[in-house]
């Protein structure tokens, strides 16, 4: 037999139902997994192992009677971002390093409600504000391909653990290109849906108009799976859209032919390496292949994605965060001397240095005299930028680019250098100025390194990501790699 | 845009955040520098432009019915507080 | 120099919803310390806001009570600040686009003329919790229950010109929201309460002086004497050459002065921005005309009405009308008793109000209600009583909780009106008084009032004080 963490999410669900295995080996074989794994990668804030085999002896039960949801019994892991009833929740951070959430998150209620195992919390830059997971409280997480090389952020924790095959699947979240980026830096499958597509109710705020709650998982078809649990409207998040959920699965295999694939003119000009451009270009061969038309295009606004974004999301991480005051919960410094005392120590000391570097950016641009310079005009080239994709999806279908400028970079390489931690995200913030659904699907590996192709489609167009992603992954091999001494 | 350390000592007293004098000199180069990165805006033409607070232009706000959905779980939540006594959250003296 | 002093107010109404603005909590008072403060009314990470739609409505009612235009689309903004009773470190507020903008309200002046202030604009924002300073040794406790609960924000222009007037537009807008039914107006418990920003200026100029902000007014003597005290600090600084300083200042009403809380230089910077957890508030004209058809009659169209068609004088219809609960109580006498609008008029505003205020009671709780009332105004009416005898059965009703006919059945209080009964006793009067009838019949008129007392002391008051008049006339006319 196969090993178990060889399968995909799909694959388990079938083992599952034809009773193969049940889901509490399968639980044990992750927890096992983690526990010999995980000390070296660092990709768990927190294991929470007898929730999880409790719970998969429910879903055992479950799949015995018979009616049970389509991901019963399967293992995943949630990002650290996402509250978890009586399970620590620490968001990367000091500041929430005693937090224990008292409700959970609507995605992991509708992911528990669909059956899955929770396995534990996975480890993510510091209130998912970074490009690396170097920014996290409880250390830099590895990547599983090269351990002296980032996972990518800030869904890290939740890149190595797939990858590494400590969780069949995992949550994450996307800011910037916080799914995106470290599932093309890890070789996996990362989907942003579209901004509103799936409750943020639950998941720790840091730029609201832009964070939304995505997949990292092997394969498109898992994708689909999970995204399946987690849409939908919620009437306690008041930007969640109250629209229909497609059959993700259903559309998989939707050929392409005569499909129009745009290529991001501007992705292609600034500084991407030639070796990852090539990758790139193999990929955007196999969509040819399946008859799909490459059409150039050009959002001439794009390039202002990346400075855009160090406003907006700033300006509005610097309220978000306010209320960390060592008030309700959370870190309160050791003996202040007075309440200014109290609010500077606790925030000075509960926040790392990129967060607090953030928060100080975002309080200048919305500070009175700066508002109309920075934070007005960032709005207004936001507007820009997405009226730019708006146009290019009366011609295209989806957009194509790489995900990140680079493969998986030395730890420790960029972490001094904020700039150019913060270029990493160049082709991924587009798509989270524009509300826009993006997925990156391994294309290649450079050096040992894997690397990411991106599709951007219109909002509310999953189904037709998924469908590329999966046509591409029926052709292609590089989605199934397991990284070396992981197998 | 350059800011000066004084410039950064007041945004970090806006934010609440102690900042040490070694730590200083590190925010004054980096808030410069992103500063100075940002005005790339500048470049771009946005006169008669509509600000954009939200990705999804079309959507409005919805309205919640007038309802009381409550159980009290101060206990629970006072758990995770810092400090409480007789169910208050206590902070160091409020002067006004 | 001769000096002008200059008003506006903001004036923050609790709306009476039964859950918070932003989240389901109950708004309730009074429970104890953070039982009714949930995870959004704590501001827990992840949790996110949900505007509660009869806050909204009520906000549109009181847009279109004062005339108002009602934003079609408003938005709402985060006001920045930390402060222990503000659980998110922002409150929700709407900044740029209010909900209602451009209203007005007259008011009636003591010399009876009318003066309309202007509303600049009224927005929906959420209440903070409170901080508790005793008992805790050196620290302050916070209590969040009232954390989220809406508020409407009224900001008027700066039309006030004395402590009176702001007084008078104060108690006009806490009328006019306990009318709309959407504030309850308690100011002990805080539910109404107003800000004053308050300058002066020498008489004839335009330019406005240097304003001070006072903070948190919560009774109609605190405003007065809080604006007095502070034009009269004002003008001491100016006339001494000083130079007033823009700044926040608390009122302290057990020394009945104000004093500074910050100055300009440590005013906080707000850092305003659209609150991305919630989409901008769109209201279309369905909404709004619905909210309209809601309307009750209000406290002015109320006073026209009574004025023109119960024929009131505009003082009287003025008071009545000053709380929705006394012109309810008036209507309601009006109404049982088929007219005689003046009659119910004069005994609410005098017998009733007199004994309501030596029990200091609200009309709410009076001893006698508006159909006991009623039923003893038909008694005068119906000439049964008269209308000195109806203030012993008043007087009694109030005591002893009982209708007027069983107290007048009972004590025999009926008026006399057989006139053969009537007539025998004013001959009684005429052969016991002859010195009074030759002096009467001689051209001393003034008598005429003798008499009267002494047919009424016979009757015990019972003689229908008209026939008696008759009567008497006819008779000393011999």
């Amino acid at each position: 037999m196969t090993e178990l963490h060889h399968l995909t999410l799909a694959e388990l669900a079938d083992g599952l139902r034809s009773r193969q295995f049940s889901s509490v080996e399968l639980t044990r074989h992750f927890l096992a997994r983690i526990e010999r794994f995980n000390p070296a990668l660092n990709a768990f804030v927190t294991v929470t192992a007898e929730q999880a085999l409790a719970a998969a002896a429910r879903a055992d039960e479950q799949l015995a009677k018979g009616g049970a949801g389509g991901l019963a019994g399967l293992p995943i892991a949630h990002k650290d971002i996402f509250c978890t009833d009586g399970v620590l929740t620490t968001c990367g951070s000091r500041m929430l390093s005693n937090f224990v959430a008292p409700y959970d998150a609507t995605v992991v209620e509708r992911l528990a409600q669909a059956g899955t195992v929770m396995l534990g919390k996975a480890n993510m830059d510091e209130f998912a504000m970074g490009s690396s997971n170097e920014t996290s409280w409880y250390g830099p997480v590895k990547n599983p391909w090269d351990p002296s090389k980032v996972p990518g952020g800030s869904s890290g924790g939740s890149a190595a653990a797939v990858a590494a095959r400590l969780a069949p699947a995992a949550t994450g979240t996307d800011t910037g290109g916080s799914i995106r980026q470290p599932a093309a830096l890890t070789g996996l499958t990362g989907l942003k849906p579209t901004y509103g597509r799936i409750s943020r109710y639950g998941m720790i705020a840091f730029a609201s108009s832009l964070d939304q709650a995505g997949t990292l998982t092997v394969t498109a078809r898992d994708a689909a799976m999970l995204l399946q649990a987690m849409a939908g409207f919620d009437p306690k998040d008041s930007t969640s859209v109250d629209a229909p959920v497609p059959d993700y699965l259903a559309t998989l295999e939707q050929p392409l032919e005569g499909l129009k694939i745009g290529l991001l003119k501007e992705f292609f000009e600034s500084g991407l390496d030639p070796a990852n451009e090539q990758l790139v270009r193999e990929a955007l061969k196999v969509y040819e292949r399946l008859g799909a038309k490459l059409v150039d295009v050009s959002l001439p606004n794009l390039p202002l994605s990346v400075p855009t974004y160090y406003v907006v999301a700033p300006a509005e991480c610097s309220s978000n965060l306010s209320r960390f005051d060592g008030v309700r919960f959370g870190y309160r410094c050791e003996n202040p001397v007075d309440l200014m005392d109290m609010y500077k120590r606790t925030r000075g000391e509960g926040f790392g240095a990129e967060v607090k570097r953030r928060i100080m950016t975002g309080t200048y641009v919305l500070s009175a005299g700066y508002y109309d310079a920075y934070y007005l005009r960032a709005q207004k080239v936001r507007r820009l930028i997405t009226d730019d994709f708006a146009r290019a999806f009366k011609e295209v279908d989806v957009l194509m680019g790489p995900t990140a400028p680079t493969p998986a970079f030395d730890i420790g390489a960029k972490v001094d250098d904020p700039i150019t931690m913060y270029l990493n995200d160049i082709y991924t913030i587009g798509a989270n100025l524009a509300g826009l659904p993006a997925i990156s699907v391994p294309c290649g590996f450079m050096s040992g390194l894997p690397v990411g192709l991106q599709i951007i489609g219109p909002h509310f167009a999953e189904a037709r990501l998924l469908n590329f992603a999966h046509m591409y992954q029926r052709e292609t091999e590089w989605h199934k790699q397991i990284p070396r001494g992981y197998e | 845009m350059s800011l000066t350390r004084k410039d950064v000592e007041g945004i970090a007293h806006l934010a609440r955040l102690s900042i040490t004098e070694a730590e200083l000199p590190v925010y004054v180069d980096s808030l410069s520098k992103i500063l100075t990165f940002v005005e790339q805006l500048n470049s771009a033409s946005v006169d008669d432009v509509e600000p954009m607070a939200h990705p999804l232009a079309d959507q409005v706000q919805r309205l919640r019915p007038d309802e009381v959905v409550h159980e009290d779980q101060r206990e629970k939540y006072q758990r995770n507080a810092p400090r409480v006594e007789a169910g208050l959250y206590l902070v160091p003296k409020v002067i006004e | 120099m001769k000096w002008e002093t200059v008003i506006g107010l903001e004036i923050h109404a609790q709306l009476s919803t039964k859950s918070k603005i932003f989240s389901s909590a109950p708004t309730a008072f009074g429970a104890p310390p953070n039982a009714q403060a949930n995870l959004v009314d704590l501001g827990y990470p992840g949790v996110l806001p949900v505007l509660n739609r009869e806050a909204v409505r009520m906000a549109v009612k009181f847009g279109l009570a004062c005339n108002a235009t009602i934003a079609r689309r408003s938005v709402f903004a985060r006001k920045n600040y930390f402060y222990p009773d503000l659980p998110k470190g922002y409150q929700i507020s709407q900044y740029e686009l209010p909900i209602v903008a451009k209203g007005k309200l007259d008011i009636v002046l003591e010399d009876g003329t009318r003066k309309t202030i202007g509303i600049t604009r009224a927005h929906l924002e959420e209440d903070a919790g409170k901080s508790l300073h005793e008992d805790f040794q050196g620290a302050s406790g916070i209590d969040l229950n009232r954390a989220g609960t809406p508020l409407l924000e009224i900001v008027s222009e700066p039309d006030m010109r004395s402590a009176k007037e702001a007084v008078a537009y104060m108690k006009k807008v806490h009328t006019l929201v306990r009318y709309l039914d959407i504030c309850d107006g308690n100011m002990q418990e805080g539910s109404f309460r107003c800000d004053a920003n308050v300058s002066v200026r020498p008489v004839g100029q335009k330019e406005f002086g240097t304003r001070c902000e006072i903070k948190n007014l919560n009774s109609f003597r605190f405003i007065e004497k809080a604006i007095n005290y502070e034009v009269a600090r004002q003008i001491d600084i100016l006339e001494s050459g000083g130079k007033v300083q823009q700044e926040t200042r608390l009122y302290d009403p057990d020394k009945g002065e104000t004093r500074s809380l910050r100055t300009k230089e440590e005013a906080n910077d707000y850092r305003y921005f659209p609150d991305p957890d919630l989409l901008p508030l769109v209201l279309d004209d369905e909404f709004i005309e619905t909210v309209r058809g809601t309307l009750p009659e209000l406290p002015d169209e109320k006073a026209a009405r009574y004025i023109e068609k119960f024929g009131l004088s505009e003082y009287d219809a003025g008071v009545l009308t000053s709380s929705r609960e006394i012109a309810d109580y008036y209507e309601t006498v009006v109404a049982a008793l088929g007219g005689n609008e003046k009659l119910a008029a004069n005994w609410v505003m005098v017998e009733l109000s007199a004994a309501l205020n030596k029990e200091n009671l609200e009309i709410t709780q009076s001893r006698v209600d508006a159909e006991r009332l009623a039923g003893l105004l038909k008694r005068i009416v119906d000439q049964t009583i008269s209308g000195k005898i109806a203030k012993e059965v008043f007087e009694q009703m109030w005591a002893e909780g009982k209708d007027a006919d069983a107290i007048i059945e009972a004590k025999g209080l009926k008026q006399i009106t057989d006139t053969s009964a009537i007539e025998k006793v004013i001959d009684e009067v005429i052969a016991a008084n002859p010195k009074q009838l030759a002096e009467y019949r001689s051209g001393k008129d003034k008598l005429f009032g003798f008499f009267v007392g002494q047919v009424m002391k016979l009757t015990a008051g019972k003689a229908n004080p008209a026939q008696v008049n008759e009567l008497l006339k006819k008779k000393l006319a011999g």
